[in-house]
């Protein structure tokens, strides 16, 4: 049981962390442009695919480096040639037009690479057990990739919270036309914050392809969960979706973890009343639950705290 | 400066011109719904028209929530596919129970279960508009899609509920095991959704919707609750939806975990926005359309999604009004008969952009059918291509860059033309 708490926490935090990579960048880009990025997973699953593709080119350390910068330079391009004509149709186009970027990415990557899982390794210096605690050897790339996350996590706090770069985007975060007036190119700041979040999402798809599965609709399975973390932490609020990406990636891990169900805890119900609803949530484990426990959450905090954890404004 | 001199005879022959034109556009579309099985009597095209008919009323219900009140949905084929499941336990505890209920009500029953989840679901859904709306919709979706599959007694996990339309009470003699019986039920359910949906944007409460829509903190100074308008709005939508849902599953005679997820919430978004929100009939043409470049493309290439996907991006970045904007952008002008001169502009553009079309249709196809490894030669309008050979990548690349450079020239000209006839729309006293 202690094993499976020590395992599951790292696991979970894990998750967690590599949530909160992609929920930064798209928590960011809504508080900033008012956009929410329906495209920000895909990004993810770019990042994924161009690092399964450049490592087989060039080998995987240098595609750390190349696929984020690439699908930063396409999060830009977006921006600049997408958002920014869009934008004056409000924010429902805008919406709308990256709801069509994801279907389209979604189709290019199945059209490109196949719809199949592809077999997207763990680099053989990595490859290794990092330690073992009871009887499971933990993987050493995990704590590589935990490792990574906690870097850009730190990086990022750095440079938003102790830096000129950091303070102009802060202060373009709720005043964008006082920072427009101030003489900085306010088009620019939002072009780079969307390539800089697109470029997080890339790098969080290349670490993770290797340890998660790296297939075509693995952009649209995350999309829903990471919209809860920034609903659940509150609409731009950084702090809230660090806390938010933590809890969902903990419960989800341990959910997956455990297989007790209600028929496990209580007895089996009476099999004479035969198969009903009660029967199936009797019967049905905590792992099974697992894929909804996130949009449970997101229906209670919405009922109990509208505007999520740290959040501070109605949208 | 013409406008004032239209005399009040001239507005009360107009206003019963356009109330002759109102009802013939209905009457004239019932009379296409009964006439089209005729025509075309083939079992496949009575199957599209079947589709496309279910696939209309449920556009036109996304349509309360996206057009009538600015309410972007992901997940509204909850309602549609709880709408499926509601019908078809419904029609197993007709035949069981031998309850008196033919099958033309049954589609009421899907309504009654969209609607239900509705009523449930939708008052915390709607407290908020705008972006967190759809964040919560595509959220609610998630949540009961993955219940759908836990759920096995209800929603019958993987394989899904089945049941026998012809094993019901029969009406009239009509025993509804013909596809050309199913047609005629959903074009008669068809008018009578389209009627009673259209009726709901003349109520108070269509009034309102778009009040909400355009401006919800005005609504609220004179005395309305926004989150009541959308909550109802939603009900109303899901009702329909539930009402397409059920006609769906009279017609495939299955309810399946598909008929609630993703992939039918964004078709639906789809062809509501491809068609145009602004107008009544935007969702229609969509559905339409959307629901024929289904079936049509699926035959004829793999990647028939990633065409849908640009034709999205295309409509929402170049015209948001959808295809009904872009009709409906030529009345002005058909009325101040000013149209002719933009036609050769049109005609002008129409080629390049033609070219551009085909680069980008051969650049996908010849990527798409390398990858996949078939080889089979792409087939353009009579033109055979092979998609490994160094030929067939570069008329494509000459074609894409080509049409569009020239294409960018020619729609400059049309935008030219356009502002000229449009000004002269104006000065004659109608309004763009």
């Amino acid at each position: 049981m202690l094993e499976l708490i020590v395992i599951s926490t790292l696991n979970g935090l894990l998750f967690g962390m590599l949530l909160f990579l992609l929920s930064s960048g798209l928590t960011v880009i809504f508080s900033m442009m008012g956009v929410l990025n329906f495209a920000h997973a895909s990004f993810y699953m770019l990042g994924a695919f161009f690092g399964f593709q450049l490592t087989k080119w060039v080998g995987f350390w240098p595609a750390l480096l190349l696929a984020p910068l690439l699908v930063g330079a396409i999060g830009m391009a977006v921006e600049r040639y997408g958002l920014r004509n869009t934008h004056k149709h409000g924010h429902v186009a805008e919406l709308l037009l990256t709801f069509g970027l994801a279907f389209a990415i979604e189709e290019i990557v199945a059209m490109m690479w196949g719809r199949s899982p592809v077999d997207y390794r763990v680099p053989a210096l990595l490859d290794f057990p990092a330690f073992t605690i009871f009887s499971t050897n933990y993987p050493a790339y995990k704590i590589f990739m935990l490792a990574v996350s906690i870097l850009i996590f730190i990086v990022l706090l750095t440079v938003l919270k102790r830096t000129r770069v950091g303070l102009i985007v802060q202060a373009a975060l709720t005043h964008p036309h006082m920072v427009g007036h101030l003489g900085h190119n306010v088009g620019r700041i939002f072009m780079l914050v969307f390539g800089v979040g697109s470029a997080l999402a890339g790098i969080a798809g290349v670490i993770a392809g290797p340890a998660l599965v790296t297939q075509s609709d693995m952009a649209a399975a995350l999309g829903p969960i990471l919209f809860v973390v920034i609903v659940f932490g509150g609409l731009g609020s950084l702090p809230g979706a660090f806390i938010a990406s933590l809890v969902i990636g903990l419960i989800q891990t341990f959910a997956v973890a455990l297989n007790g169900s209600l028929a496990s805890a209580f007895g089996p119900l009476d099999p004479s009343a035969g198969p009903s609803v009660l029967t199936d949530i009797w019967n049905v484990t905590i792992a099974q639950v697992a894929p909804i426990v996130p949009y449970l959450l997101l229906v209670i905090i919405l009922i109990v705290r509208p505007m999520g954890l740290m959040g501070t404004r109605e949208t | 400066m013409s406008a004032k001199t239209i005399s009040t005879s001239t507005i009360a022959e107009r206003s019963v011109g356009d109330g002759l034109r109102f009802y013939g556009i209905w009457l004239a579309g019932i009379a296409v719904l009964i006439v089209l099985p005729l025509i075309f009597s083939s079992g496949g095209s009575l199957t599209s028209f079947s589709l496309i008919g279910i696939a209309i009323v449920f556009a036109l219900s996304y349509n309360i929530l996206l057009g009538q009140t600015g309410l972007l949905s992901f997940g509204h084929a909850v309602h549609y596919g709880l709408g499926g499941f509601a019908a078809c336990h419904m029609m197993n505890a007709v035949v069981s129970h031998g309850w008196p209920i033919p099958l033309p009500f049954i589609p009421l029953f899907g309504g009654l279960g969209g609607l239900a989840f509705a009523i449930i679901i939708g008052w915390v859904m709607t407290k908020r508009a705008g972006t967190v709306f759809s964040m919560i919709s595509l959220g609610i979706a998630e949540l009961v899609a993955s219940s759908s599959l836990i759920l096995r007694s209800v929603f019958g996990g993987e394989s899904g509920i089945s049941t026998d339309r012809t094993a019901l009470p029969k009406i009239l003699g009509l025993s509804f095991g013909p596809q050309l019986q199913v047609y005629y039920l959903i074009a008669f359910w068809l008018v009578i959704s389209a009627i009673a949906m259209y009726a709901l944007t003349r109520t108070p409460l269509g009034r309102i919707s778009n009040a909400v829509r355009d401006n919800p903190e005005r609504v609220q100074f004179i005395g309305y609750d926004p989150h009541v308008v959308r909550y109802i709005a939603f009900c109303f939508a899901g009702f329909f939806a539930g009402v397409a849902g059920g006609l769906a599953a009279i017609n495939f005679e299955i309810a399946n975990a598909a008929y609630l997820g993703a992939i039918q919430s964004g078709l639906v978004l789809f062809s509501t926005f491809i068609g145009g929100v602004a107008f009544f009939f935007g969702p229609i043409l969509g559905a339409i359309l959307v629901t024929y470049l289904q079936l049509g493309l699926t035959s004829v290439t793999g990647v028939w999604q990633l065409y849908f996907g640009i034709i999205f991006i295309g409509i929402v970045m170049l015209s948001p009004g959808g295809i009904a904007g872009l009709i409906m952008m030529h009345r002005p002008l058909v009325r101040a008969k000013t149209l002719p001169t933009v036609i050769p502009s049109y005609l002008l553009a129409a080629v390049p952009t033609l070219a551009l079309a085909c680069g980008v249709i051969l650049t996908i196809e010849s990527i798409a059918r390398t990858h996949s490894g078939q080889g089979s030669p792409i087939n353009l309008f009579g033109v055979a291509f092979s998609p490994a050979s160094p030929v067939t990548w570069a008329s494509a690349a000459i074609l894409v860059a080509g049409g569009f450079f020239v294409a960018r020239l020619s729609w400059r000209r049309v935008g030219e033309a356009w502002d000229r006839a449009a000004t002269v729309a104006r000065d004659r006293g109608y309004l763009a």
